[in-house]
């Protein structure tokens, strides 16, 4: 079966570079958005009372500070986050990123679009509007981002590359596919997370091959990844 | 070739441009273009290429995670836009802004009838039928508008319990309250534009109302010097925020050749740039509001000025930003 072509349940979005390769985006749902909302929210609540509690004791300029203060933070708290690092606080901790529809970073008007239709993504309460548009779009957009054509995705965090481990290179027994030699080689760079019971339950199933069994057999493929990444120097 | 020869042989590519998208990372706002490395595109392209590859040949999935993310910063980084915030401010507000508002001129006229017309009509109508006003807002709220405007109240514009505040702070509740009410006719216009027909009209039956009511009481020395200097930058914004709702209403429901999205995504890009000139003008109003119009000058003083302010934003909408081949 081939990979690349088969669609499959999921909420990956490719996009086309015009250098001719395809970005993956991994789309957020709704639960892990409200849940960066609710992150952002909280943030808020404590901004309101600090900018209160602070500028009620300076009389006019102070209530207007306040006031102006209060307008920023409804309206443009994500707008400035957006723009200065792609996500706000709540997002981020979260784990998620705005982007444009193509990839690239949010620009100034689209995250002035997004944010300001939050209005009628509220509507009619708790922003069921919004979760509605969501469920209905297979991008996950609430009416703000498809107005804005942009995209809430997660922040793309790998963890660092590791050396296949040291093993004797084998040559395998039968002729691969290009897929089996794939799962072999991402099983030699997964064993450092596996335990060792593990390891030797999943190399043991492939018995009929490797013809070994225990320790032997995750050595015996191993042998057979460092063949397939390294050749037979 | 096999997985590791490759990686040898383009470890140096990745490492480099990995640590020029380290350095570009840090100040995404601060950062102008001349600032980008000049191998930058060419590495990147490299690594597109490597990515590729290494996809079609199966590599490893931590390899072609590696190169994917890699690709991902390179991607973002490369094509964005960057810096001369000030200069792009400053060209918003000489060209842009009034080319795009002639530009969709049809959208403005639209809003505008909606907001005038009922606006005329109930303002009229409330000149001869004192009554009338009962039926658009409760009692209370006619009460505090004619303490506001009364001509014996010392600080025409505010309730009695408003009075001692400042200008300053009057200034942050204009804008907090008049600038939301602005980007809200907007937002409410993805609602099929529904929504901003009806703060439109609503807006406009009630400021009309208001206007009458207090006409055919006899406060006209003490209401219309105090609303006359901010009414252009006021009135016209809140227009104009409709218009830009509107815009984005006629993408919902009458998409014409682009799917529907594509429609709704055109027209609010189109619309922001109208809701952003909104906005800077009723910060305007704001400003003029509170410190112009709440002052103690003769009433003579203010006409002028206001029909001065109105002069000079029609002239302002007519002719700002036009090409030199009069086309825009």
């Amino acid at each position: 079966m081939n990979r690349e072509m088969s669609p499959l349940t999921d909420t990956v979005r490719r996009h086309e570079t015009p250098e001719g390769i395809r970005l993956e985006l991994r789309l957020a749902g709704p639960v892990v958005r409200a849940c960066a909302w609710s992150i952002d929210m909280l943030i808020r609540a404590i901004l309101y009372g600090l900018v209160s509690g602070i500028f009620a004791f300076f009389g006019g300029v102070g209530t207007s500070v306040m006031l102006i203060m209060f307008f920023l933070i409804e309206w443009f708290y994500p707008v400035v986050f957006e723009l200065y690092n792609g996500a706000s606080p709540g997002k981020k901790a979260m784990g998620l990123v705005v982007m444009q529809d193509n990839g690239t970073p949010v620009t100034f008007s689209s995250s002035l679009i997004r944010n300001l239709l939050r209005a009628a993504d509220f509507l009619p309460f708790l922003y069921a509007a919004g979760l509605l548009s969501m469920l209905m779009n297979r991008n996950f957009q609430r009416l703000g981002d498809l107005a804005a054509g942009t995209l809430v995705v997660y922040r793309e965090t790998g963890q660092a590359r590791v050396k296949l481990a040291a093993a004797e290179v084998r040559r395998p027994p039968v002729d691969l596919s290009v897929d089996e030699q794939w799962e072999l080689i991402r099983f030699a760079e997964r064993c450092p997370q596996l335990s060792q019971e593990r390891q030797i339950e999943l190399a043991t199933s492939l018995y009929p091959i490797t013809g070994k069994q225990g320790s032997a057999a995750v050595t015996e493929i191993l042998g057979y990844a460092a063949w397939l990444t390294r050749g037979n120097r | 070739m096999k997985q590791e020869q490759f990686e040898q042989r383009y470890q140096l590519v990745w490492e480099r441009l990995e640590q020029q998208l380290d350095e570009l990372e840090q100040f995404r706002l601060r950062r102008t273009g001349d600032d980008l490395p000049v191998d930058l595109p060419q590495l990147y392209r490299q690594l597109c290429n490597h990515y590729a590859l290494s996809r079609a040949r199966r590599y490893s999935p931590q390899l072609v995670g590696y190169l994917h993310r890699l690709v991902l910063r390179g991607h973002q980084q490369l094509y964005t836009r960057r810096g001369a915030w000030l200069w792009r401010l400053l060209t918003f507000i000489a060209s842009d802004f009034p080319a795009s508002l002639r530009l969709n001129i049809c959208y403005f006229l639209v809003a505008l009838a909606l907001f005038l017309l009922p606006a005329l009509l109930v303002g009229g109508y409330c000149m001869f039928d004192d009554t009338f006003i009962h039926s658009l807002m409760s009692d209370a709220e006619v009460s505090k508008m004619e303490e506001m405007y009364r001509p014996d109240n010392a600080r025409t514009g505010r309730t009695l319990e408003r009075s001692a505040d400042s200008d300053f702070a009057m200034f942050g509740f204009y804008i907090y309250n008049n600038i939301g009410i602005g980007f809200r006719t907007f937002a409410m216009g993805i609602l099929a534009g529904i929504g901003t027909v009806f703060t439109l009209f609503y807006n406009g039956i009630v400021i009309g109302g208001v206007a009458g009511y207090l006409s055919s009481l006899g406060y006209t020395d003490t209401f219309w010097p105090f609303v006359s200097g901010h009414s252009a930058l006021e009135l016209t914004a809140i227009v104009i925020s409709g218009a830009a709702g509107l815009m984005v209403g006629r993408g919902v429901i009458s998409p014409g050749r682009y799917s529907r999205l594509d429609a709704i995504r055109l027209q609010a890009g189109r619309a922001i740039t109208l809701v952003m000139g909104a906005g800077l003008m009723l910060l305007g109003a704001a400003f003029i509001e509170a410190f112009w119009s709440a002052s103690d000058l003769p009433n003579g003083v203010k006409y002028v000025a206001a029909v001065i302010l109105w002069i000079m934003m029609i002239l302002y909408f007519i002719f700002a930003g036009r090409g030199a081949d009069g086309t825009r």
